[in-house]
């Protein structure tokens, strides 16, 4: 299909946005890249996910899906061919879907309040807090990959995808906090995993490197706080 | 299915209950309905669901499946013969999911804050509850249900927070008739099906239970 066909509406440090360029290059779909400035919308952007006007949002032949994990699903299904992303057996499908609205709805937060704690005492209560949610995930990778090296098995699958992503805001974390947050002596599972995910072929050049993150995030922070000043 | 045994964990009154109830009445799945106290979780709804601890889990041959769209979607795939739910299109099924998460991510916690609160909160949480509901009226269109011609994954993700509605009105003080006036028909057009009238609470006793929790949470 030609690369005009399939747009992808997004942003370099968005995990999100990340997910559905790992997607497509794990199925070689081209596609066009077309980055927005979210703190300026463009018109292609507000018409294209009018409800949410968040990036990604996937372009298809002229029609826009969004919503990171629809969009990965959307892929798997539309480029039905091999690899898959999601396991065929409906009860493996409900485990996947589970342990990525976890990820997404309970995880994620603690790392985000992980990275913005402020003194000494809510960093170590938050870092317990992600620790936790870690060794639920290292259980769940040893069920998934049944000894193979991804969640998905011999191959990348959608959880592998889901959590991947997250591994630059996970390891800038690990420079603003001075913490280990994928500790080989907590989860040396998921340590085997991270290295194994993002030196993937389909990972290559996706996901900015952790310094960019991290100050990335720390300008985020300014203008924040600049934004929470000059309204008091 | 022959054989299959289907365990559906729940509370009377919640949303995300009667979504999978739905669910399995469209299928016509016979299943044993566990009703749970949350104050007062069973041994084995903590077994079943240790991350969450939460309703619905549906439990199929000893199995447990958590989080009501994750339970739906799952219905839908393993009996998938009858009153399919999601759509067979890839991109129609993509519209449906999202709307689903749409329903999601706005409907319960803005319904919460209309009850909850009070003075300027409740005003603004009233607001934001019609304002989703008019955006869900714009996506129904001129179907008669968010599924097109067949009652689908949507409809199942948001008619049950109908019998909610009633509570949603008299705390808020607003008609969702008044103000959306093609959703309410879409909901009483849900409400004709079996599947749906037979899942869904009463809003009245919906209402008492809203006035006795708000007086546990000390919320005048």
């Amino acid at each position: 299909m030609a690369a005009s066909d399939v747009k992808l509406l997004g942003a370099r440090p968005s995990p999100f946005v990340n997910r559905v360029q790992v997607a497509l290059n794990l199925k070689s779909i081209d596609y066009e890249f077309i980055p927005q400035n979210l703190a300026d919308k463009s018109e292609l952007l507000l018409k294209s996910n009018p409800v949410h006007k968040k990036v990604p949002v996937l372009i298809h032949g002229g029609q826009p899906i969004s919503e990171s994990l629809v969009i990965v699903q959307y892929v798997d299904e539309v480029w039905s061919g091999p690899p898959s992303l999601l396991p065929a057996d409906p009860y493996d499908r409900a485990t996947v879907r589970f342990w990525a609205a976890y990820i997404d709805e309970k995880w994620s937060p603690l790392v985000r309040n992980l990275i913005n704690a402020t003194d000494e005492q809510s960093k170590a209560a938050a870092a317990e807090k992600v620790f936790e949610g870690l060794k639920l995930l290292e259980d769940a990778f040893v069920n998934s990959s049944k000894g193979k090296g991804f969640f998905g098995g011999e191959k990348l699958g959608f959880l592998d995808v889901v959590l991947g992503c997250y591994l630059g805001w996970v390891r800038a974390g690990e420079i603003i906090t001075g913490l280990k947050i994928l500790d080989e002596t907590k989860t040396a599972a998921l340590v085997g995993w991270a290295e194994r995910f993002t030196s993937n072929k389909a990972v290559d050049g996706v996901i900015p490197e952790p310094e960019e993150l991290a100050n990335f995030m720390k300008m985020q922070a300014r203008a924040a706080a600049a934004a929470d000043a000059s309204s008091k | 299915m022959a054989g299959d045994k289907v365990v559906v964990l729940g509370t009377y009154g919640s949303m995300f209950s009667m979504r999978v109830q739905v669910a399995l009445a469209e299928k016509g799945i016979e299943y044993e309905n566990k009703e749970e106290d949350l104050a007062n979780k069973s041994p084995l709804l903590l077994e079943v669901n240790p991350v969450h601890k939460k309703i619905p889990v549906l439990i199929h041959n000893g199995k447990p499946v958590c989080e009501s769209l994750i339970i739906v979607q799952y219905i839908d795939e393993v009996w998938h013969d009858k009153n399919p739910l999601l759509p067979s299109d890839p991109y129609q099924r993509a519209q449906a999911r999202f709307w689903a998460d749409f329903v999601d991510k706005k409907v319960y916690d803005c319904g919460r804050r209309i009850w909850a609160t009070k003075g300027e909160e409740k005003e603004a949480a009233k607001k934001e509850f019609i304002g989703i509901m008019k955006t869900l009226e714009g996506e129904l269109g001129n179907k008669p249900y968010f599924g097109g011609e067949d009652f689908g994954y949507v409809d199942v993700a948001l008619i049950p927070f109908y019998c909610w509605f009633h509570a949603y009105e008299n705390f808020g003080n607003f008609k969702t008739e008044t103000e959306c006036p093609k959703l309410v028909e879409w909901a009483k057009r849900c409400m004709q099906r079996e599947s749906v009238s037979k899942s869904l609470a009463d809003p009245h006793k919906i209402y008492e239970f809203v006035v006795s929790l708000k007086k546990k949470l000390g919320i005048e």
